[in-house]
């Protein structure tokens, strides 16, 4: 039988929430809140309830609720999560402590400041860099289903940055231009119809690129959409080294 | 952002989670794989000297070397292992319309592995 409202006297739960109010406080704290919780609801759910039904002054984001948007990744008990696709269930009746994402600057309560994200990732030019521009009339571009494979993994990004927040690289230098933009690079550079390698090679390649990378991993494994940007990046390291090499062994070639 | 709440890292950060224990520890037995590195070439540097390479052996065949030479397996044994593992993702190769399996990049790494093991364990036992 579907769960009603009426299961909402059942079971609670207990959320610890990460409150920082700017206007009033220099130091963050924790609020617990308890409230009642129906199997099915995910913790964006609890967080909307709490917002609703109990204090109207804390702040997150949200926007799709079905893991499209890349808007309600929160730290839930320590692991980057979006709470669009985290069940309550999976932690009770264990309290569930909700942070706002690791390593980026907190705003307000849940919500963080993404600026620096927003501002690197056009760095990498995430877009189609045509080696030969080609008129409209020419038609489009064709690509195989091979081709398409070769990169389709690393296109499913949304943005969400939880890779951020799981990188302890980005979490201990902040000039890193972290996975999840590094991982959209070289799904361009692995584009049959891209031709911006080369362009990309300044930025990707710097000192803050795919160097800074040490493979930690944890950036694939926390990410909703199985981007794998770590695989990315070590695949990038490999093929602007061989790009390297060649360039020493072969001058002007 | 003078509004903003900035955490930093705790120097223990590492200690947070598996994940980030595994990679501290894959890192740190590079360390041992290195050292091992130097001594085997000392140990061969000393090879033209027959006194002083029976001695060194003797040093060695103790408690102390054989618990030394357990620690220096069991890192390298890790290392060996977790960076093999990882090879596959770095290299992604396709044949034809189809992508190599992963397994059998790792599989390949092992038995290059495997191989230059025996063909040393050769040499040395021999």
């Amino acid at each position: 039988m579907a769960p009603t409202d009426s299961d909402l006297s059942g079971r609670p739960v207990v959320m610890d929430v990460f409150r920082f109010l700017p206007d009033e406080e220099t130091e963050p704290r924790f609020q617990r809140y308890e409230i009642p919780y129906r199997d099915d609801d995910v913790v964006l759910d609890a967080l909307n309830h709490i917002k609703a039904e109990v204090d109207a002054t804390l702040s997150f984001r949200w926007a799709c609720r079905m893991g499209v948007c890349g808007s309600c990744g929160m730290m839930v008990n320590g692991e980057p999560r979006l709470t669009c696709e985290t069940f309550v269930n999976e932690f009770h009746p264990e309290p569930i402590r909700i942070e706002p994402l690791a390593h980026f600057p907190v705003a307000r309560d849940l919500v963080i400041n993404m600026e620096d994200f927003m501002d690197k990732l056009p760095t990498v030019k995430p877009w189609l860099v045509p080696a030969d521009p080609k008129p409209i009339e020419e038609g489009e571009f064709l690509q195989s289903p091979a081709q398409l494979a070769a990169y389709k993994r690393f296109s499913m990004c949304i943005n969400c940055m939880l890779c951020y927040s799981a990188c302890p690289v980005y979490g201990l230098d902040e000039t890193f231009i972290g996975p999840a933009a590094l991982a959209l690079a070289q799904r361009y550079n692995l584009d049959s119809r891209d031709g911006g390698k080369a362009e990309r090679a300044n930025v990707v390649t710097s000192h803050e690129g795919i160097w800074e990378c040490t493979y930690v991993g944890d950036c694939t494994r926390v990410c909703p959409k199985e981007v794998d940007p770590a695989g990315a990046i070590q695949m990038a390291k490999l093929s602007y080294a061989t790009d390297w090499v060649k360039s020493m062994l072969l001058p002007g070639g | 952002m003078d509004r903003h709440y900035v955490r930093k890292l705790p120097a223990m950060w590492w200690l947070r989670k598996r994940t980030y224990l595994v990679f501290m520890l894959r890192e740190l037995t590079s360390v041992f794989v290195v050292a091992y590195a130097l001594f085997l070439m000392v140990v061969i540097w000393r090879a033209d000297d027959p006194g002083s390479f029976s001695g060194l052996f003797d040093a060695l065949d103790s408690p102390v070397g054989l618990v030394l030479h357990a620690i220096v397996l069991a890192a390298l044994l890790f290392h060996s292992i977790t960076w093999i593992n990882l090879t596959p993702k770095v290299l992604v190769l396709w044949r034809d319309d189809e992508q190599v399996d992963p397994r059998l990049i790792a599989g390949a790494n092992y038995l290059g592995w495997a191989v230059a093991s025996a063909v040393l364990a050769w040499l040395v036992l021999k």
